[in-house]
């Protein structure tokens, strides 16, 4: 069992969560994700990014969004809780490097997964840009953390209830329309946001990394279930990413994949809201 | 207890077979096929061995199971003392009773095989392991005094559970470290409940964990922690690598992304570790089989494992496609067997060359090859070639890709000084199992490639060997 030591919602639906696991604490670099288990006996493997870890107390902390069932279960623990099953530290660490000027696209959720790369690459002396969307006010996460890393803080929502009115691609427009000079792009949200920058990015020939979120079960290349198609050919996102480049990513595979189990989903939600209390 | 009958009579005695549930029952259930023999037909059996002086049966096991001794026991009605004698050369019994290609190995090789047909040994290591299993009274070897040596096992599959079992026996301390939430390796996570209860794997690990051994699910070395971190920070003094062949293969064939297509380690894997089998509890879904058709490529025990859960999750038309005929499919006999009667369809012969989906990226079809066998390739099996212009398409909603597995190389991949060969196996000594690196050891499928459940355990115990010798002489 992996306790939980700390839970706090950030915004409706969006909750931090600190965990003991201290080997993954130790071993965690900026862009690697773990998978949880909650429940022991029928829980489902869903994979979340490590938003932040601290090796002395050995802790890690994750940010998730209640999204379907097994996010909603995981948004309802408290400190003094416990998840059934922690793995990690997986997948490719961020490229991380003293590339100039930076800009990092965090898109809803996808900030909380932009958020400790974009702290490396601080770290690493670049120029870093931040571009925060949601859809609205009450949605926008990790303001103040991001305001703390970045050079710069663009905050957009799409009802224009804070910050600028308008989509996280028209800032990126704009910002290479004003002639800055943007040497590398990591864009994180949902796949609509991610394609809409790399076909921002594309034709100024700006590097741009994408973070994939395909379904994924073991996380150890073991099931190719995260198979994304990169640059015409089969990657596994759990080893071979889940960071890869915008400009070669297949993104409508990647979409219609995701969706393949939604009547099942749809019904796990269905029942959980129906009675939260048997489904833990 | 039976007196033994005159050999001539003992001839007379047909081959027992294995009550199963019937077939068109079973073809709708996750139970067990096989239902067991009971004492009777057991000791029938068990009296139409000839004792032979020179018991070709225990050439044929990979670990030598001292096969004419445990029949005697139980012929004698000691079925403790039989499961004690198949205990000193394999420590899972229950398990490959179950699941060994007996008609290649022991069973193969039992002189009876030549005139008649050969004993159903497999059949009785299972009776006895199930009768002690049974009674609680599992004959548990006593430890040796401690040690103080440490000895980390990555991989809990046959090869690092048979391996960590005889460590512990000599008084080191055995930690186990699995990279899934559950132990038993292919045991748990591959091979169906229908043909192999998770039970008897979660007895066995008990065993093991009254023994003294240690686990840690949720470990994944290469990833959690290090080679270097294990050898030098957490003090372990030998570490087997027993990590398995578990990279899926696809077919690099056109479609291969769309909804529907699975590897077989995906399917087999929702099915079986994440219990999707069971819709009502478990949170990990399986695309839909009910009322739909569902293909299976491949030939082996995987293929023949996915084509029957596929029946089992209610499929319409469940296929095995294979490229070559029958006689060349390397599943175990009883499991062909077992699915022909259960309904699955055989396209022997065939190829697939293309997935066809719709606008949705749901696959919705398979174009397919009719093949033909022409002169034996390198493995001796005759190679099967395309037939010109022979292609054609059948509907499908499910294809499951089961063409073998290769290494994962996230151990090989962080663990400076390992050495690999060009498929990226670990290179280990055949006899010693040690690796290139100092205080390492491997063995199992991540050495061999892809094999059978008791070679791995027999990979296990000579590595537990050669671990022992290691740490006792401290001599690399
Ligand atoms: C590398 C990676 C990092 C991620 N990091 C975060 C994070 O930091 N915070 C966060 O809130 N979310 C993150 N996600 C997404 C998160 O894993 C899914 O939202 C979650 O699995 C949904 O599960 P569910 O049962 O709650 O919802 P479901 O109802 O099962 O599914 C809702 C959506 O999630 C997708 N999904 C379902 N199961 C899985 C699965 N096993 N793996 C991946 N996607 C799945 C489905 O395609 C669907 O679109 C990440 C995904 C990946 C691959
Ligand atoms: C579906 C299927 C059916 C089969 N049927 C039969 C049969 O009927 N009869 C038969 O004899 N054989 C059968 N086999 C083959 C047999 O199961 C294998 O040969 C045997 O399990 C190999 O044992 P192993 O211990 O080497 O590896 P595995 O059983 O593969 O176990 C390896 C374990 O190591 C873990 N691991 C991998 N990487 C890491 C890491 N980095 N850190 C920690 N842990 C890690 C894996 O998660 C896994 O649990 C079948 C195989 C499959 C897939
Ligand atoms: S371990 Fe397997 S091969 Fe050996 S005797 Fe038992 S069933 Fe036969
Ligand atoms: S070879 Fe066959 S008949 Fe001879 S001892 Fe072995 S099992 Fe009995
Ligand atoms: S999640 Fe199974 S291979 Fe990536």
């Amino acid at each position: 069992m992996f306790p939980i030591t700390e839970a706090k919602f950030l915004a409706p639906d969006v909750k931090r969560i600190c965990i003991e696991a201290p080997r993954v604490a130790r071993q965690r670099q900026a862009g690697q994700f773990v998978i949880v288990r909650v429940e022991a006996e029928h829980g489902e493997r869903v994979p979340l990014t490590i938003a932040d870890s601290d090796p002395d107390a050995g802790t890690i902390t994750i940010i998730v969004q209640g999204v379907g069932k097994t996010t909603k279960l995981i948004n309802m623990l408290e400190a003094g809780d416990a998840l059934a099953d922690v793995v990690g530290p997986l997948g490719e660490p961020s490229e991380i490097e003293h590339f100039g000027t930076v800009v990092v696209v965090g898109g809803g959720v996808g900030t909380a997964i932009a958020y400790p790369t974009a702290v490396a690459m601080k770290a690493a002396d670049n120029h870093v840009i931040g571009i925060v969307g949601a859809r609205n006010k009450e949605l926008l996460i990790l303001e103040d953390e991001m305001r703390a890393t970045t050079d710069e803080l663009h905050l957009m929502t799409d009802d224009g209830s804070y910050g600028e009115q308008g989509f996280v691609t028209q800032k990126l427009q704009q910002l290479i329309d004003n002639g800055v000079t943007i040497d590398h792009v990591l864009a994180i949200g949902p796949i609509p946001m991610m394609k809409a920058i790399a076909d921002v990015t594309k034709p100024h020939g700006i590097k741009t990394i994408v973070s994939l979120n395909p379904i994924m079960v073991d996380g150890t290349g073991m099931c190719g279930g995260c198979r994304v198609q990169v640059g015409g050919t089969s990657k596994f996102a759990c080893v071979d990413g889940p960071e890869f480049d915008a400009h070669e990513v297949d993104f409508t595979i990647l979409a219609q994949r995701n969706r393949m189990y939604r009547p099942h989903e749809q019904q796990a939600v269905a029942d959980l809201e129906a009675d939260p209390e048997t489904q833990v | 207890m039976a007196d033994r009958l005159p050999p001539k009579e003992r001839m007379k005695i047909p081959r027992q077979s294995m009550p199963e549930q019937d077939a068109e029952q079973r073809a709708c259930n996750f139970e067990e096929v096989n239902l067991g023999l009971d004492s009777a037909i057991a000791e029938k059996e068990a009296q139409r061995c000839l004792t032979c002086a020179d018991p070709k049966c225990s050439h044929g096991c990979p670990v030598g199971v001292q096969v004419r001794e445990f029949v005697d026991f139980v012929l004698e009605g000691e079925y403790l003392k039989a499961a004690a004698k198949i205990r000193e050369d394999n420590v899972l019994p229950a398990v490959t009773g179950r699941v060994c290609p007996q008609e290649n190995q022991c069973e193969g090789a039992c002189v009876l095989s030549k005139r008649f047909t050969s004993l159903a040994i497999g059949h009785l290591e299972r009776f006895v392991a199930d009768y002690e299993r049974a009674t609680g009274q599992v004959g548990l070897p006593q430890r040796a005094p401690a040690t103080g040596k440490k000895v980390a096992i990555v991989g809990s599959g046959p090869a690092g559970l048979s391996c960590a079992g005889d460590l512990v026996l000599k008084g080191h301390d055995v930690t186990v470290m699995e990279a899934l939430h559950e132990i038993g390796g292919v045991l748990v996570y591959g091979i169906p409940e229908f043909r192999l209860p998770k039970d008897i794997v979660k007895g066995e690990v008990e065993n093991m964990r009254k023994m003294g051994v240690k686990f840690e699910t949720n470990v994944v070395v290469g990833k959690t922690v290090t080679m270097d971190q294990l050898q030098n920070e957490e003090g372990f003094d030998a570490v087997f690598v027993a990590t398995g062949a578990g990279l899926p293969k696809f077919m690099n064939l056109p479609g291969e992304h769309l909804g529907g297509v699975y590897s077989a380690n995906e399917f087999l894997t929702r099915v079986n570790l994440m219990k999707a089998y069971d819709r009502e509890h478990s949170d990990s879904p399986i695309y839909e089989c009910r009322d739909r058709n569902v293909a299976v490529m491949g030939g082996g025990n995987t293929a023949m494992d996915a084509v029957r859960s596929a029946l089992r999750l209610g499929a319409k038309n469940a296929y095995i496609v294979y490229r070559r005929s029958e006689e060349e499919m390397p599943a175990r006999a009883e499991e062909v067997h077992h699915a022909k009667d259960e309904g699955v369809q055989f396209l022997n012969l065939h190829n697939p060359v293309e997935f066809l989906g719709n606008d949705e990226g749901y696959l919705t079809g398979v174009k397919l090859q009719k093949m033909e066998l022409a002169e034996p390739d390198d493995s001796g099996r005759r190679r099967p070639v395309p037939v010109e212009g022979s292609e054609f398409v059948m509907p499908l909603d499910v294809a499951v890709i089961a063409i073998g597995t290769g290494a994962n190389p996230l151990v090989q991949s962080t663990t400076p000084g390992l050495n690999t060969n060009k498929w990226g196996y670990i290179i280990a000594d055949e006899e010693s199992m040690r690796t290139t690196r100092e205080g390492v050891f491997a063995g199992g499928d991540i050495v061999s490639g892809a094999a059978t459940v008791i070679l791995a355990m027999g990979a296990g115990r000579k590595a537990a060997k050669s671990i022992h010798e290691y740490l006792t002489t401290g001599e690399w």
